[in-house]
């Protein structure tokens, strides 16, 4: 069997807004128009995946929040409705999709025998988080291909942002040593904003492209600054200030997936590349993609 | 005065639910949930009103307005536990009462009404063991996670307007833990314990305030009881229940049970009001009332609101939005705010020369303070008048050219109306407003002149 690879590692946020303002057949709400910019970002990466050999997501999502270590996904397949709790007016996604469980387990199993608390969820009435949902769905809303879903541990808020970063490196790499041993191509999807601060009013028309910008100036500074590290590959350097970013822009972040990616990756030192950038609701978003190929064109 | 019939404080966790066998702890809480239960039944209540610290909002509060929600509930956490499949009775008259009164107060609610909405486990747990037959309708309100203590007590006080306005006999159930931290690494059931020392000391303390019925002050020590226990969500949810109990320590209070949901302190009190306090309570934070909002951030200039926003802006909200009360203009003497807009004009109230801050009178008071009469400057008196006026105006978001009609009183027409009347065409010769002018024999300050504005906002 050829070793298994990633073939992509990408950030791709999941907000809620980006779904509602395509109208896919599988969303019950619809709209006019609105945040076109990270759309057809998500378009343009959505036509280099498509044209790419991978055979599974692998998407580490901020809104499947678990107490007692890391939970992956250990059900095969799932079909439910998806409502966005914060979020109802915009998000009711009727999903059906696939596990592969045996390359969670590996994960699951890698992870654990690395010494962090892992965990599968076989309770086949499990509702899949919409963050996984809509990441996935903005980069393969034809659902075609098998996910692994891993959960969002709570180390950053009962330790501290520098605890949290070191597990999540390490599930990166228990993550990427899976994926090796099981020959697969995977695209490792990491599903969170960057700054993270919301308005808390929404207007009468949710996609009133008026109103939408950045919460804060300082949030999109910050933002600016962590793009910059990605387009340079100075990886290391982004992650010695992710405790700062986190703790200065309220970021998502938070949750890990971003840091678990950069773990995955081995701290990629070949540029990212940017598809997009943009505020919904007034948190910072960007999607960025990690093409290790790239490097070994560069080199 | 009581606008609930009983408060519950309940914890979140599915343990005492799905898992109670499992752990003697869990089967105390078990059995508490059903005293509990038995409590509501005896207080009559026809209705249960909740607040969950795990359903967040981000966009103002949300109300569950689904008369009859319906799914099989699995927690994030405690998948292994098993599911919950539920079917509950919500009171969707109430709900949107609640949302009403929420928006009354000034806050930004809605309500959801969504097939599949995902209703949290706290809710799910509390509405399954406190009543498991739905032969209480509930209604439940969501936690917003940027929501600080203004904010959550008046969303509060909507609940007790709602309640009062539709007269049921209400239980208020706040679905909470207390210290909230959670061991990260599997744990024997049998031997769940609260995570650290000084979280039960913290724990303890509390419950002795409960016990003695001090819910405002439990209210009062929630930032200080999070700073060193790690409270849920800030005990958002005892602020809560606090303001819609009333804001005082005239309950009896019980605590029912206290035990660890893997290491954080859960605690089941209820809470009845009596005529008694336990003592004064001390407020060291402010009340409130009515919530302006320290993040109105989508208003950012009065261009944004051109006309189709106006219509869509919700009545109730507007009218609260149309009272002014400027920071530079002197403070009212009475319940009114400087200004009112009504569609597109301006009412302001009687304005006089009064500093604001000092409140000194320009030009002097009319009488000395033993009542003996003094020489005052009725120049500088109306001066101060019309500057007042101008920053009223201004921070109505209009100005002195958009004057329509003004009404002028003197205490002394025969003294004083020659001087006021030329500094009166200093200002407003060219804008054209009607006038008319009053001679009355006394105002509320001592002061010789105020005016009665109308304006274009
Ligand atoms: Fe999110």
């Amino acid at each position: 069997m050829a070793a298994g690879e990633i073939v992509a590692g990408i950030l791709a946020p999941h907000p809620p807004h980006l779904v509602y303002a395509e109208n896919p057949p599988q969303n019950e709400p619809s709209a006019e128009c609105g945040w076109e910019v990270l759309r057809w970002g998500y378009e343009r990466l959505r036509k280099k995946l498509d044209a790419m050999d991978y055979d599974v997501l692998v998407v580490h999502s901020p809104h499947w929040k678990t107490t007692v270590g890391h939970h992956f996904l250990g059900v095969p397949h799932f079909k439910s409705i998806s409502v966005d709790p914060v979020f109802p007016n915009l998000f009711r996604y009727h999903y059906e999709l696939d596990v592969d469980v045996g390359l969670a387990e590996a994960i699951c199993a890698g992870a654990k025998s690395a010494g962090l608390v892992t965990q599968m969820m076989r309770n086949p009435d499990f509702r899949v988080d919409y963050g996984t949902i809509i990441s996935c769905h903005l980069l393969n809303p034809a659902w075609d291909k098998p996910i692994v879903g891993i959960s969002s541990s709570r180390a950053y808020y009962y330790y501290n942002n520098e605890v949290g970063d070191r597990e999540m490196l390490a599930l990166g790499e228990a993550t990427r040593q899976a994926v090796e041993a099981s020959g697969k191509k995977a695209v490792l999807i990491a599903s969170n904003s960057l700054s993270h601060r919301h308005f808390t009013e929404e207007p009468e028309v949710p996609e009133d492209m008026r109103n939408e910008h950045i919460y804060h100036h300082g949030q999109y500074l910050w933002d600016m600054r962590m793009l910059k590290l990605m387009k340079e590959g100075k990886s290391q350097q982004l992650m010695d200030e992710m405790p700062d970013f986190i703790e200065q822009s309220v970021s998502e972040c938070k949750e890990g997936c971003l840091s678990w990616l950069m773990g995955a990756l081995q701290m990629p030192s070949y540029p990212a590349e940017v598809y997009a950038y943009g505020s919904v609701i007034g948190t910072g978003n960007a999607i960025v993609e990690w093409d290790p190929k790239s490097a070994e064109v560069s080199a | 005065m009581s606008h609930a019939v009983m408060g519950l404080v309940v914890p979140g966790q599915p343990h005492p639910l799905l898992a109670a066998e499992q752990s003697p702890a869990w089967q105390s809480l078990r059995d508490s949930f059903a005293q509990a239960k038995q409590r509501i039944e005896e207080s009559e209540a026809e209705l249960l009103v909740i607040y969950s610290t795990q359903w967040p909002s981000v966009i103002g509060h949300q109300i569950q307005a689904d008369p009859e929600p319906e799914w099989v509930h699995v927690d994030e956490n405690w998948h292994a536990m098993g599911s919950i499949p539920y079917k509950f009775k919500m009171d969707a008259d109430f709900a949107q009462a609640y949302c009403h009164a929420a928006k009354e107060r000034g806050l930004h609610s809605r309500t959801v009404a969504y097939q599949g909405f995902p209703i949290d486990t706290g809710t799910v747990v509390a509405l399954k063991l406190l009543n498991p037959d739905n032969r209480i309708p509930a209604c439940v309100v969501s936690c917003n996670m940027y929501a600080d203590r203004a904010e959550t007590l008046v969303l509060g006080k909507a609940a007790r307007d709602a309640i009062e306005a539709q007269g049921k006999k209400t239980v208020a159930v706040a679905v909470t833990a207390l210290s909230n931290r959670m061991f990260t690494q599997p744990i024997e059931p049998k031997e769940d314990k609260i995570s650290s020392l000084k979280d039960d000391e913290w724990n303890q303390k509390l419950l002795e305030f409960f016990a003695e019925g001090r819910l405002e002050d439990v209210s009062q020590l929630a930032r200080q009881f999070t700073a060193q226990a790690n409270g849920d969500n800030k005990l958002k949810a005892i602020w809560w229940l606090a303001a819609l109990m009333g804001q005082s320590n005239r309950y009896v209070g019980e605590v029912i049970d206290y035990q660890p949901i893997n290491g954080s302190g859960a605690a089941i009190v209820s809470l009845t009001p009596s005529t008694q306090a336990a003592m004064n309570q001390e407020f060291d934070e402010d009340d409130v009332e009515h919530y302006g909002g320290d993040r109105k951030v989508l208003d950012s200039g009065s261009d944004a609101q051109d006309e189709q926003g106006m219509e869509n802006a919700q009545a109730s909200q507007a009218a609260q939005a149309n009272l002014v009360n400027a920071a530079e203009a002197p403070k009212p003497v009475g319940a009114y705010p400087h200004a009112r807009r009504e569609g597109d004009t301006l009412f302001l109230s009687g304005v006089g020369p009064r500093q604001a801050g000092s409140d000194a009178i320009p030009g002097g008071a009319v009488k000395n303070s033993d009542g003996s009469a003094n020489d005052y400057d009725v120049e500088a008196q109306t001066r101060a008048v019309i500057e007042n006026v101008k920053t009223v105006l201004e921070a109505s978001g209009s100005s002195l050219d958009k004057v329509i009609d003004v009404t002028v009183f003197l205490i002394d027409m025969d003294r004083d109306f020659a001087t006021f009347n030329k500094v009166y065409k200093e200002y407003f010769e060219h804008i054209g407003a009607t006038r008319t002018t009053l001679a009355i024999s006394a105002l509320p300050t001592p002061i010789a002149v105020e005016f009665k504005v109308l304006a274009r906002a």
